[in-house]
């Protein structure tokens, strides 16, 4: 019993890992860069519910302008800090990436101070099955991320724009040549990142309702391995490894014995699977073209 | 009139000046080659008429607009295209996907449906392998796609750099075949090539390309009579 809750729990968990998986691996894909900032993204989203529903405004609606607020947040950022270094050297816009960071959390701080703030208003409940206790907020996060999943499956393969998106990530000179306007699609990126990264932030809020300025620090970084267990710049294989590590982590929080251990056993998991297998589960070695 | 004009071109690698400044034009209705040996920037130059590279000086006029500050995308809306060195199809697309983004600029379904009827007359074998990656093709493949896929924006001018490279002769002289089939359709074309006999027996006029100079230029049938043209580019 007790391993069938564990397994919705991880799944659950591992969705809300692949979706923020989702935001660096499309953006690695496309714009060939990591986004160290995308983790905060996911705290801002949360400020924003917290903003919102201590205003009780309802929380579908403050859900709704945390991602609206996360959108509108990730494109600025992608055209302010990241459009300009185009073509600069990728540690250059990794540097940009991290201080990006830096000044969100830091500007989390100013507004919010440095402790701790409760989100109310999205505990669901919880139902019983039999003997079963599990909590609705597990369901709905599991549901919404397979329906997000299912979507964004969709838009890439049967959607002008989802295809442009690939022609974008294998060859950005070709798909130029195809008139795709690569900047537009670059924005159209960091604006699914984005809205996925807030909506990651809603269900992890409902797991544990605290926000501080690292909020999203842990669960980001989590997510990166994720993609790059499953093989950055993949989409499946961000889902894939988003949900592993989800899996892994609620199931070794379940022994007591190894549980204290369970962020050194996922990131255990990403130095092993870059040992054996360098590109992820299911990355491509890329041809660099001259 | 010109459809294509480029006025004293010069393009830079850093400090390395690529392009020396080098005029030239392409009329409607012409088949306009570049010709020269690997590194005389005949690859530069259609990439800064693209707007791929960006040139330091000099103009790109085409059909009256001044292009050369246009970025790569808004060019292609002009209806103007080029297939690309080395062929560069989308490798996890499939076949009719790969088609279906070279007509990306194009909104009316009909239109879109019927270059592609077109397309896949022109080249049967793409039809075959129409639900096939694009990865998967061979070379001789990859580029007919890389032929139907520009040809799906119905340009007016068509610019195809090294169309031959790497190809049987079988497959050399099919790709010139299917130039002069669009040609005759009403494509003006500006070629790139290294295989200057082929090349200037299709051409109406050409352009000889050397260390980012234009050195020589005269009709294709001048060229390919010309001594100096035999001696360094025809074997003798």
């Amino acid at each position: 019993m007790n391993f069938i809750t564990n397994l919705i729990g991880g799944l659950s968990l591992g969705g809300i890992y692949a979706m923020i998986a989702l935001g660096y691996t499309m953006v690695y894909g496309i714009a060939k860069m990591l986004n160290f900032a995308h983790g905060d993204i996911i705290m801002v989203g949360g400020y924003t519910i917290l903003v919102f529903t201590a205003q009780s405004v309802h929380p579908l609606i403050a859900i709704a302008l945390a991602i609206v607020f996360c959108v509108g947040l990730g494109v600025v950022v992608e055209r302010v800090a990241y459009k300009p270094l185009r073509g600069a050297s990728p540690l250059a816009v990794l540097i940009t990436a991290i201080g990006v960071s830096y000044l969100l959390q830091s500007l989390a701080q100013m507004f919010f101070g440095s402790g701790t703030k409760m989100v109310t208003g999205l505990d669901l409940g919880s139902f019983n099955i039999g003997s079963l206790k599990i909590s609705v907020s597990t369901i709905v996060t599991l549901l919404s991320c397979i329906a997000v999943m299912v979507a964004l499956n969709l838009f890439v393969k049967y959607t002008k724009t989802g295809r442009a998106m690939i022609a974008v990530s294998e060859d950005k000179g070709a798909a130029q040549l195809m008139g795709i306007n690569v900047n537009l699609i670059i924005m159209i990126t960091f604006a699914i990142g984005s809205a996925l990264a807030a909506l990651a932030g809603t269900f992890y809020l409902m797991r544990s309702p605290s926000i501080y300025s690292t909020f999203g620090s842990l669960p980001g970084i989590k997510a990166f391995s994720a993609a790059v267990i499953g093989g950055i710049g993949s989409i499946p294989g961000a889902m894939l490894g988003g949900i592993l590590l989800g899996v892994v982590e609620v199931f070794a929080n379940s022994v007591s014995a190894i549980a204290p251990y369970t962020d050194a056993i996922e990131f255990a998991i990403l130095i092993i699977i870059l040992l054996v297998k360098p590109t992820g589960f299911l990355g491509k070695k890329r041809r660099e073209k001259v | 009139m010109a459809l294509l004009e480029v006025k004293n071109l010069e393009v830079y690698y850093g400090v390395i000046q690529a392009i020396k400044g080098i005029s030239f034009e392409v009329n409607k209705g012409e088949i306009v080659t570049l010709i020269g040996a690997n590194g005389a920037g005949k690859t530069t130059t259609m990439q800064s008429i693209m707007g791929l590279i960006h040139a330091r000086s000099g103009e790109v006029i085409y059909n009256g607009q001044q292009i050369n500050n246009l970025p790569a995308h808004k060019i292609v809306h002009l209806g103007m295209t080029q297939v690309p060195e080395g062929r560069r199809v989308f490798s996890e697309l499939t076949v009719y996907e790969n088609l279906m983004m070279g007509a990306y600029t194009k909104k009316d379904k009909e239109q879109i449906k019927a270059s592609l009827d077109e397309i896949y007359e022109i080249f049967p074998r793409l039809l075959e392998r129409k639900n096939q990656v694009a990865g998967t093709l061979s070379g001789g493949e990859q580029q007919m796609l890389a032929m139907g896929r520009a040809m799906m924006s119905n340009p007016d001018l068509l610019m195809l750099d090294e169309p031959s490279m790497g190809l049987s002769p079988l497959l050399v002289d099919q790709v010139f075949e299917i130039i002069k089939h669009f040609h005759e359709k009403g494509t003006t074309i500006l070629l790139v090539e290294q295989n200057a006999n082929k090349s200037l027996a299709i051409s109406d006029r050409a352009y000889v390309l050397e260390n980012g100079r234009i050195v020589l230029t005269g009709t294709g049938e001048e060229l390919l009579a010309s001594p100096e043209i035999k001696k360094a580019y025809l074997g003798g």
